[in-house]
């Protein structure tokens, strides 16, 4: 037990009044830019990074830790309240959590979400202290191939949110995927949809969809319907952030289904939380739909606010168990963390625990207390929060347009992504109007990429021998499931059928 | 109760705008003088390549007051043509530094966009690494001999793994392969997001062999888990013991250098000023620091010597940018 000898005096680093305040200060910093749109916890370090300088490297890395967490408890926030989530991490809690909060259970949706992103992150945490040698051995598993296998089995497992109206869900996919192939491609480079403009050889930055589509979109539906609605969907705030007996339980199982999901996916380089994310939200609409519980898709389920988010915060903690032992950055706040540690000369990888032990562990032990913070911080600010609802509408929302121009600005400073914020804004309106779902379209736009290159990097390892695809047990076990979870899908859909002709 | 809300929801909101104004202050940045206020445009994302070297400029300047206020900016896209090209336009802007370096060379032959090096004023070239080509450490190879063999009798079943197109791994890959005599075109390159990527695309053994930055491979060589054939270094580098190509028989080498640039149409003393300013930095302790961290070399280049420098670099990666066929 040697890494707890040494994580407990990483503790003793991390508990001294002086670093105490660093992990406050950087809870409260990274939280609040979470909670704007936009701008995510890659944001909060990049912006934060110059203010520890003049810091010794163990409180700047403190800070850092409290930061990283800070901003994915933040994301949530605006999504619960206005559908309108700040970061493309928190876009499968706002489904549910935003009907809880139109249910007056506002408080209760971030509670909720608190609860789940501090289970994720310290599951995660543990494991990394401990088992962060063989996490990595799972990024070492993969290979193009399998990852594509991954991303087969993630599109059919996260069906579940398109299955509404087969027409409308293959619309809206055809959009992701449409706005995912625009840019340089990245195996031959030939551009693509570029229109001849450099500045779309990058592509459109995921940021900026989930910012157009979710919050502007939001904002000119709201604005659109304003007079008609009328003061007649005011809603209560009232009630406590706080779980009974009774929630929790309910709640439990899904942190924890959530936070298995996350874990792996903290490991490997398939862009961070939104893919697990997505996966929790599916298992538990799945699980919500087998149980006959009508209060998810209704009024709002709590567990679909707890699986999800403790899925996000759980990637985050195994991606920073990833960055340290492999130096792998697995996401794009991982990327920012690697340049942040490299500036105070600790270079992640397999000889970091010998070589930086005096930074690694308080970073490790920070990690538990700044999560503990955030909870404290969070848990009784939720109700508060939740007032931001009584703010009249015409206000809130504008603050929401004006946070949004900022958000995406602030990414690259390119006139370019406030049209196209403005125009996909637009596109997110119109899809709403005609009841077209917003989730396929970020579904396609992220695993779209990852199962395109993974499939073109496996054939041309393979030199295009499609029998790789196959050739390894971790894919075959992937499809495997897939048909079988297909093929029991489909059974039911004609049992349902029956019943009905019935 | 309603005006505590207010109240609250008037002070994030300041709060908020304070730090939109500060990371906003780029275009508010006219008549002010490269000594008091100095911006470093780093035309990659946070966490990139540019990104690291200027904020670590950025340090050195501000720890020795060679600048009142020295900020960095993030214009991330197209191998960094997107802030060359903003840069370009910027006409007579007297106090903005762009960060640039070797990768900006394959994205200027790559883009589009008629942008290059004759559209900014060249200020200086600073520090340089190197790339290094690894195997696996269950590999065959142990030599680069045993694996140029490998590679010339199966280029397509020879996978390398490297950054994105246009990178330096990119364009050294076809560099090599051409001295072996194989068409840089048939060169099975697959192309990662950085060296991370590739680091987990050996270890998966999915590439035979993988092009990266010393930096990013350092450690993995030393804790063994990845072999190291060669360095493209034109000269053996102190405290790094892998042969140069050259050392090993093979005329190939490239340097990853990077340095400063500014906008065009600047007055001949501003021009000094800024050369001054990165000479100044160069001279730091602080930059000391960051060099030997960061395992980069010293470069150090002005005036006609790094325009020269340009000159024949650019036509030698335009040359192995068109025989890859990109």
């Amino acid at each position: 037990m040697d890494q707890l000898g040494n994580l407990l005096e990483g503790f003793s680093v991390a508990l001294t009044p002086m670093n105490l305040v660093f992990l406050v200060i950087g809870a409260v910093l990274g939280t609040a830019v979470g909670v704007l749109p936009g701008l995510g916890s890659a944001m909060a370090v990049a912006l934060l990074l110059p203010v520890t300088f003049s810091l010794d490297p163990t409180g700047a890395f403190i800070m850092f830790a409290s930061i990283y967490f800070g901003g994915l408890f933040g994301d949530s926030t605006s999504g619960i309240l206005l559908n309108t989530p700040g970061n493309s991490s928190a876009i499968a809690t706002s489904f549910e959590g935003h009907r809880m909060a139109k249910d007056g259970r506002a408080a209760k949706a971030l509670g909720t979400a608190a609860i789940g992103a501090f289970m994720g992150g310290m599951i995660a945490t543990t494991l990394v202290v401990f088992f962060s040698p063989y996490l990595v051995r799972l990024a070492t598993l993969f290979g193009p191939a399998e990852y594509f296998a991954l991303a087969a089995f993630a599109f059919v497992a996260i069906s579940a949110v398109v299955a509404e109206s087969v027409v409308r869900g293959l619309i809206a996919l055809g959009i992701g995927l449409a706005l995912a192939m625009v840019g340089i491609d990245g195996q031959s480079g030939a551009a693509r949809f570029t229109l001849g403009m450099p500045e779309f050889f990058d592509g459109i930055s995921i940021i900026v969809v989930t910012v157009g589509l979710l919050a502007m979109g939001e904002v000119l539906h709201v604005a659109s319907r304003i007079h008609r609605e009328g003061s007649a969907t005011r809603v209560t705030t009232q009630g406590s952030p706080y779980l009974n007996w009774r929630e929790f339980k309910q709640a439990l199982p899904a942190f924890l289904r959530g936070t298995s999901f996350g874990l792996p996916f903290g490991a490997i380089p398939v862009g961070g939380s939104e893919v697990p994310t997505f996966l929790a939200y599916g298992t538990e609409k799945k699980l919500a739909k087998r149980r006959g519980d009508t209060m998810f898709g209704g009024r709002g389920a709590i567990q679909g606010v707890a699986g999800p988010e403790a899925a996000g915060n759980a990637t985050a903690g195994t991606a920073m168990g990833a960055l340290l032992a492999l130096g792998l950055p697995t996401s794009a706040t991982a990327a920012m963390m690697l340049a942040a540690f490299q500036q105070y000369g600790m270079q992640p990888g397999p000889l970091l625990f010998e070589r930086s032990a005096d930074l690694v562990w308080p970073l490790l032990a920070s990690l538990f207390v700044g999560l503990v913070i955030l909870l404290i911080i969070n848990l009784p600010f939720a109700s508060v929060w939740a007032k931001l609802l009584l703010v009249p509408k015409h206000y809130l929302y504008a603050g929401v347009a004006v946070f949004s121009v900022f958000g995406v600005y602030a990414i690259a400073s390119s006139m370019k992504d406030l049209w196209l914020l403005v125009a996909i804004g637009v596109l997110g309106f119109v899809m709403r109007r005609f009841a077209i779902p917003l989730a396929p379209v970020l579904i396609a736009a992220i695993l779209g990429p990852l199962a395109e290159t993974e499939l073109r990097r496996a054939l041309a390892v393979s030199e295009g021998d499609v029998g790789i695809l196959v050739a390894s047990p971790i894919s075959v076990t992937l499809y495997a499931i897939m048909a079988i979870a297909i093929l029991i899908s489909i059974v039911q859909h004609l049992r349902h059928r029956r019943a009905a002709a019935l | 109760m309603k005006k505590t809300i207010l109240t609250v929801a008037f002070a994030a909101v300041t709060a908020v705008l304070v730090l939109a104004a500060t990371a906003n202050a780029s275009s508010a940045g006219g008549g002010a003088t490269a000594r008091s206020k100095l911006t470093l445009l780093a035309p990659a994302a946070p966490g990139g390549g540019w990104d690291g070297f200027a904020r670590e400029s950025q340090q050195a300047l501000r720890a020795n007051g060679i600048v009142n206020n020295a900020r960095v900016i993030n214009v991330p896209g197209a191998g960094g043509t997107i802030g060359l090209g903003q840069v370009a336009q910027m006409d007579g802007r007297e106090d903005l530094l762009l960060a640039t370096g070797a990768a900006m060379m394959g994205g200027i032959e790559l883009s589009t966009a008629d942008v290059s090096f004759d559209d900014v004023t060249l200020i200086a070239r600073v520090a340089d690494d190197y790339n290094v080509l690894v195997v696996p450490k269950d590999s065959p190879y142990e030599t680069i001999d045993e694996f140029t063999a490998a590679w010339a009798a199966d280029p397509g079943g020879t996978a390398i793994a490297g950054g994105s197109l246009g990178s330096i791994d990119h364009l050294l890959s076809g560099l090599l392969g051409r001295e072996i005599g194989i068409d840089p075109a048939a060169v099975n390159y697959v192309a990662y997001a950085g060296g991370g990527e590739v680091l987990t695309s050996l270890l998966s053994n999915t590439a035979s062999a993988g092009i990266s930055s010393y930096n990013d491979f350092r450690d993995q060589i030393e804790a063994g888990s990845v072999r190291a054939l060669g360095t493209s270094a034109a000269e053996p580098v102190e405290g790094i013991e892998v042969p140069t190509f050259i050392e090993s028989g093979y005329d190939v080498e490239m340097s990853n250098w990077r340095g400063y640039a500014a906008p065009p149409g600047i007055s001949e003393e501003a021009r000094q000023e800024l050369v001054d300013i990165v000479t100044e930095m160069h001279a730091t302790p602080e930059w000391d620091d960051a060099m030997s961290r960061n395992r980069w070399s010293d470069s150090y280049a002005t005036d006609g010597e790094f325009q020269d420098f340009i000159d024949t670099e650019s036509l030698r990666v335009a040359s192995i940018v068109e025989e890859l066929g990109l």
